[in-house]
């Protein structure tokens, strides 16, 4: 059985990714999904954390920590839908999706 | 209600009335404003005949802590005498007002102004403590204003307005400062309670002399003493019959009576008090030399008003003299009084029979343009020559006595008394002057050929003054507020040198202008009197000037340039270079919002550990 710390260095890894998927990548839908990735890492530390028992007071049978995994997926669809219709919008209006060429708020 | 409110508020309503409802209705107005001051007079004679009266009613206006300030009313001493001249000379010239502007389309508002000065010159007389009274006193200010700018499209009369009002300014605001320094040595503005603590308790003299002065500005102001005398003269823009009552009879004279009023602080004030006694005679000497030499009827008078309050106020000042180890006192302070009861009498008396002759020579001011009127108008001309003779201070009439008095009252101090004779003879010298020019002659324009006599509304007045210039000045006619030994009285020879200098003036004045039809003698300085009022308006202008342009730099350096446009151009310097930092690249932010969450952490994990 995999150890917390296994867990974590996953969690951190794929939270990794994702920061520098946000950061490097040029098109939109990759960079919501690289957002997803890291929400997901987050999940993951979360629900580690829970797993091995350093639930910070929580008694061992709560089910707090799995339930806000569902909260947060929850609102990571609804992100993500938003997200995409922004998008949709957005290439209606400019035709594209590549980041470098939306920098009309240069100063 | 008391009769003391019934006749203070009694013109107030009348006021009210005249300007508000009936103001269209010109006779009206003037009927209901005439009918307020009978009434007021009757009220008057009725308070007198119950003597002196200190609770004539009173209600509680402010409490403060302590300190408590009533609207409250006595009616004492001289004040009677006050209220008298103030009634029944102002109920003459509302009677002679009515056929004076019988012409003017303001009328009504005319005599509303008229019963609001009524109101006004009522409470001062009526008042029981200094802020009262100086509420009282800023009033007459006011009706002051609004009746010299009667006539308010003519310019010279607005802005005669304007001085008159903000040349009292001044003054009421060292009175102002007095009363708050008499308030924070005494805690309390009651007269009588101020003159309780005086007889008790020993004040700082240093203190007692500075209030004093402070208090005198006031008198200074309104009585148009030097150095703030100028607007007087000016005054004499509004409607003469006003001249008469406000510039003339009362309102002037109310410094002189506000001084009897605090008469227990001037005579343990010697310092005020001296200085008093010289503004006084200073005023005196200055505007009767500057009467010497004006053409305009009205300024002669208004130059002589100036004088005889000149002599009022330094004979109120010497009940602070010291003689003979004792002051002077009540003694003297009364002689003053009296003069201003006399005075008011024949000044009024010479104001409305001049207000009667310009009337009759078409509103003709200049006195080369009169001449013969004597044989025209024969009861104006006899009264007006009886109120010259009181006022010149010959035998029989009411002058003479009054004068004398004043003259007793500065007969130790040997320079103030030979400058009080030497306006003695010119008093005389210029009133004989305007006389022989006005009455006697021949008639040097067509505006005097046809003056006919004026009407019997404008003669009555006159009458009636004429009998109080002849008779004021006998026990009779005073004894009932000041008795004849509460007076000072000249020792000696002093009456019959004061008449020698009198007819002395009178010979010089016959002999010089006896036939003349224009001035002979040309003195420019006193016709310009002595540049005073250029003199001020340099200095106002220089200092002005200097202001303005210090306001200017404060205004273009600090406010404009430090302030306003360098709180801009902050704005748009440092906005500018901080518009590099938006880049407008999605990603560029981002990395910095990754950064700054692991500084945050950082940071947090830092103090945590």
């Amino acid at each position: 059985m995999p150890t917390l710390n296994e867990y974590l260095l996953m969690s951190g890894l794929l939270f990794s990714i994702g920061l520098a998927g946000v950061l490097l990548r040029g098109n939109i839908i990759i960079i919501l999904m690289s957002l997803e990735m890291m929400l997901s890492a987050a999940n993951l530390a979360l629900v580690s954390f829970w797993r091995f028992g350093g639930g910070g007071g929580l008694p061992s049978d709560s089910y707090s920590p799995q339930v806000m995994v569902f909260f947060v997926i929850t609102v990571a669809a609804a992100e993500v839908a938003v997200g995409l219709a922004i998008i949709v919008a957005l290439f209606r209006s400019r035709q594209t999706v590549e980041i470098h060429e939306l920098s009309s708020m240069k100063g | 209600m008391s009769l003391g409110f019934l006749v203070l508020f009694l013109p107030l309503i009348a006021s009210a009335i005249t300007l508000l409802v009936s103001r269209r209705r010109a006779m009206l107005s003037s009927y209901i404003s005439t009918a307020s001051a009978l009434i007021c007079l009757l009220i008057t004679v009725s308070l007198i005949q119950n003597g002196d009266n200190k609770e004539l009613g009173s209600f509680n206006w402010i409490q403060v802590g302590d300190f408590q300030l009533n609207i409250a009313l006595e009616l004492t001493g001289l004040g009677k005498g006050m209220l008298l001249v103030v009634t029944l000379i102002g109920f003459l010239v509302h009677l002679f007002s009515i056929g004076y502007m019988k012409e003017d389309s303001g009328m009504a508002r005319y005599f509303g102004g008229l019963s609001l000065f009524m109101f006004s010159m009522t409470g001062i007389v009526l008042a029981n403590n200094l802020a009262m009274m100086f509420i009282f006193w800023e009033l007459v200010g006011v009706s002051s204003y609004l009746l010299i700018g009667h006539w308010y499209h003519k310019h010279s009369a607005a802005e005669a307005a304007k001085k008159a009002f903000l040349v009292n300014r001044i003054g009421d605001f060292g009175f102002m400062i007095g009363i708050l320094l008499i308030w924070g040595a005494f805690g309390s503005v009651n007269f009588a309670e101020i003159s309780n603590s005086l007889s008790v308790n020993k004040y700082d003299q240093n203190l007692l002399n500075w209030a004093m002065v402070c208090i005198f500005c006031g008198a200074i102001g309104k009585s148009a003493q030097v150095p703030l005398h100028v607007w007087l003269p000016d005054a004499m823009e509004g409607p003469t019959p006003v001249s008469a009552l406000i510039h003339a009879a009362t309102m002037v004279a109310a410094g002189v009576f506000m001084l009897t009023k605090v008469l227990f602080i001037i005579e343990v004030a010697p310092v005020a008090a001296s200085l008093i006694q010289y503004v006084g005679a200073l005023t005196a000497l200055l505007a009767a030399l500057m009467a010497t030499q004006q053409d305009d009827i009205k300024k002669v008078l208004a130059y002589s008003t100036l004088s005889q309050l000149g002599y009022m106020i330094m004979a109120v000042g010497f009940a602070g003299y010291l003689y003979n180890g004792e002051t002077l006192g009540e003694k003297a302070s009364n002689a003053g009084f009296f003069h201003l009861y006399t005075h008011a009498f024949f000044k009024a008396l010479l104001f409305l029979g001049s207000g009667a002759i310009i009337y009759a020579c078409h509103h003709e001011q200049n006195i080369w343009k009169m001449g013969g009127l004597l044989k025209r108008m024969k009861i104006t001309s006899i009264t007006f020559l009886i109120g010259t003779a009181a006022l010149c201070g010959v035998f029989p009439l009411s002058g003479f006595f009054s004068k004398d008095a004043v003259m007793a009252a500065a007969q130790n101090n040997p320079l103030l008394l030979s400058i009080g004779c030497f306006v003695a003879f010119l008093t005389s010298f210029y009133m004989t002057r305007l006389c022989v020019i006005v009455f006697f002659g021949k008639s040097k324009s067509w505006s005097a050929e046809e003056a006919k006599e004026v009407p019997i509304i404008m003669l009555l007045p006159l009458i009636v003054l004429s009998f109080g210039a002849i008779f004021a000045g006998y026990s009779f006619s005073y004894d009932w507020f000041v008795s004849y030994d509460k007076i000072i009285h000249p020792k000696g020879a002093l009456p019959l040198m004061l008449s020698l200098i009198g007819l002395s003036g009178v010979l010089m004045g016959v002999f010089l202008y006896k036939g003349r039809t224009s001035e002979p003698c040309n003195i420019k300085v006193l016709k310009n009197k002595f540049y005073l009022d250029e003199i001020y308006l340099i200095i106002v202008r220089i200092s002005q000037e200097f202001i303005a342009k210090f306001a200017k730099v404060i205004d273009r350096v600090f406010i404009d340039g430090f302030f306003v446009r360098g709180g801009a151009k902050l704005v748009s310097e440092v906005g500018s270079k901080l518009r590099g930092i938006q880049s407008g690249n999605l990603q560029g932010y981002a990395f910095l919002f990754a950064i700054g969450v692991i500084l945050v952490l950082f940071i947090i994990n830092s103090l945590i550990g």
